[in-house]
C-alpha cells in the first residue's frame, strides 16, 4: 500500500487514444490538468471544476466520466480516451463529429467534447433509443450557446447513418 | 477550484483502508467514487491530509443476496448496479429511482455506500434505504458493526460513522410478493438536487412514505390505509418545516410533498406483485 506525499510527484502511465503515454502527477492534481497541462491534450475542456458542466467528460475504460472530479493518480495503467481519438489520424472526422457540423450542434465548440465523448459511450449501449432517452443522457452536458435541438438531431442523424452503413 | 494538498493512499483491501483510518482519525477521508467528495475538495470545502482510495478494492465490488437482503459492496457503482440482473429482480425501487441519481457519468463513478455515507438530505439512496429499512454495515480495526438506516444518518451529511470506521457494504431487504414500491422526483433539471424527493413502500397493512430535499434527513410517515391518507400527508407536509430558499417556497415545498406523495404511495399500491 504505497502512500504518495502531497508533494511528491509520481509518475503515471497510461493508455490515450490507444496510445502508452506517461507524465508526472502530485496526488491532488485533476484528470483534467494532467491531460492538459502534462500530457498536451488540450481538446478536454474545463468548464465549472466541480462536476456540474460535463465539459471535462472523457472515458475511462469506456465509461463517460468527469475528469475534473479524478484525481491523475487513480488512471495509472488504465485506458483513457478524449475526443482527440474520435477523427481519423488523417482528420476526417467520425460519424458523430460530422452530424455535430451538420446539424449545427455547436456554436462556440467549448462544451461540445464533453457531448461527444458522453454521447459515444451512450450510442454503445443504446440501438435505438427514444427522443426522452438521449436528453436523459445528455442531461449532464450543459451548452450555453447552441441548441440543444441540435445536438439531439446530430445524435439521431449518427444512428441512422450508422445503420444505414452497417445493414 | 483545484483540490488541496492530501496524501494519497490507495488501499488493496479493507484491512489497508481501516489501518489508515486509525492512524489519521479526523485527517482521513475515503474517496469511492469522489461524485461527492471531488466536488468539495474542488470547493476547498475540506482540507484532509490523507485521502483513502477504496474504489480499486475489487472484494468490494459485488451485490450478493444474503437470505432476506440484498447486500451492495462499497465500491459498486450506481451505474454498475442498475445494470445487473440482481437489481431489477430484487430491488424495484432503487431500479426506480438510480435513474433520478446525478448523471449519466456521475453515475458511472459515483457508488451506492459513498452517496449512503455522505448523507445529503436530497439524495436519493439515503432515501430509499430509510423507507426499505436497509441497513449499512461498517468497519474498523475494532470490528464490524451493523446500523439501521434510522440510527445511521443522524443529519445534514452526519451520520453516526466513527472517525476510524469505514462503510463496507449497504443491505436493502429484498422485493417480496404483496409489496409495492413508488419513486418520485421533482427538480428543476433532470438531474439537479431535489426539491422534493419521495420513496414509498406498501404492502396489504401498512404503507411507509419517506420525503427528502425537506428535513435534514429523510423523514418517514407510517399510514395503515389510504383512508386519511390527504390529511396525514398535509399534515407531515407541515411538520416537515420547509422554508423559502432560491430553489423553491416553503409552500410549494408543501405542495409537492401532498401531490407527489400521494401519487407516490398510489404507485406503490398499484404496482403491488
Ligand atoms: S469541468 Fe468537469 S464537470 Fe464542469
Ligand atoms: S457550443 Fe458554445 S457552449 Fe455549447
Amino acid at each position: 500500500m504505497p502512500r504518495l506525499n502531497k508533494d511528491q510527484r509520481s509518475l503515471v502511465s497510461l493508455t490515450l487514444n490507444d496510445e502508452a503515454v506517461s507524465g508526472h502527477a502530485e496526488p491532488r492534481m485533476l484528470l483534467s490538468d494532467f491531460l492538459r497541462h502534462e500530457l498536451g491534450a488540450t481538446g478536454t475542456h474545463v468548464g465549472c471544476e466541480h462536476g456540474v458542466c460535463g465539459a471535462c467528460t472523457v472515458r475511462l475504460d469506456g465509461k463517460a466520466i468527469r475528469s475534473c472530479l479524478t484525481l491523475a493518480v487513480q488512471v495509472q495503467g488504465r485506458k483513457i480516451d478524449t475526443v482527440e481519438g474520435l477523427a481519423d489520424r488523417d482528420g476526417t472526422l467520425s460519424p458523430l463529429q460530422q452530424a455535430f457540423r451538420e446539424c449545427f450542434a455547436l456554436q462556440c465548440g467549448f462544451c461540445t467534447p464533453g457531448f461527444l465523448m458522453t454521447i459515444s459511450e451512450f450510442l454503445e449501449q443504446y440501438d435505438e433509443p427514444s427522443d426522452a432517452e438521449i436528453r436523459d443522457a445528455l442531461s449532464g452536458n450543459i451548452c450555453r450557446c447552441s441548441d440543444y435541438n441540435a445536438i439531439v438531431a446530430a445524435v439521431k442523424q449518427t444512428i441512422r447513418q450508422v445503420k444505414s452503413v452497417t445493414s | 477550484m483545484k483540490p488541496p494538498t492530501f496524501d494519497y493512499v490507495r488501499a488493496e483491501s479493507v484491512q489497508e483502508a481501516v489501518q489508515t483510518l486509525a492512524a489519521n482519525g479526523d485527517e482521513a477521508r475515503v474517496l469511492a467514487g469522489g461524485q461527492s467528495l471531488m466536488a468539495m475538495l474542488n470547493m476547498r470545502l475540506l482540507h484532509p491530509s490523507v485521502i483513502v482510495d477504496i474504489g480499486a478494492i475489487d472484494a468490494l465490488n459485488y451485490v450478493r443476496i444474503d437470505g432476506d437482503e440484498v447486500e451492495i459492496g462499497a465500491a459498486m457503482t450506481q451505474a454498475e448496479l442498475w445494470k445487473r440482473p440482481e437489481c431489477r429482480q430484487h430491488l424495484p425501487l432503487l431500479t426506480k429511482a438510480l435513474p433520478h441519481i446525478g448523471h449519466w457519468q456521475t453515475r458511472n463513478r459515483g457508488t451506492i455506500c459513498g452517496s449512503l455515507a455522505h448523507a445529503d438530505p436530497s439524495s436519493e439512496l439515503p432515501l430509499c434505504l430509510a423507507v426499505t429499512e436497509g441497513s449499512v454495515v461498517l468497519e474498523s480495526q475494532s470490528g464490524r458493526r451493523v446500523i439501521k438506516a434510522d440510527d445511521f444518518q443522524t443529519g445534514m451529511l452526519s451520520t453516526a460513522k466513527r472517525e476510524d470506521e469505514m462503510l463496507i457494504a449497504a443491505r436493502f431487504p429484498k422485493a417480496r410478493p404483496g409489496i409495492g414500491y413508488g419513486f418520485s422526483e421533482f427538480a428543476r433539471r433532470h438531474g439537479d438536487f431535489a426539491i422534493v424527493a419521495v420513496a414509498a413502500v406498501a404492502d396489504g397493512s401498512t404503507i411507509r412514505v419517506a420525503v427528502g430535499g425537506i428535513a435534514d434527513r429523510p423523514a418517514v410517515l407510517r399510514l395503515g390505509d389510504t383512508d386519511a391518507m390527504d390529511e396525514m400527508l398535509n399534515r407531515f407536509a407541515w411538520e416537515l418545516g420547509g422554508t423559502d430558499d432560491i430553489h423553491a417556497t416553503a409552500k410549494l415545498r408543501r405542495n409537492l410533498v401532498r401531490t407527489l406523495g400521494k401519487k407516490t404511495i398510489e404507485d406503490a399500491l398499484a404496482c403491488r406483485g
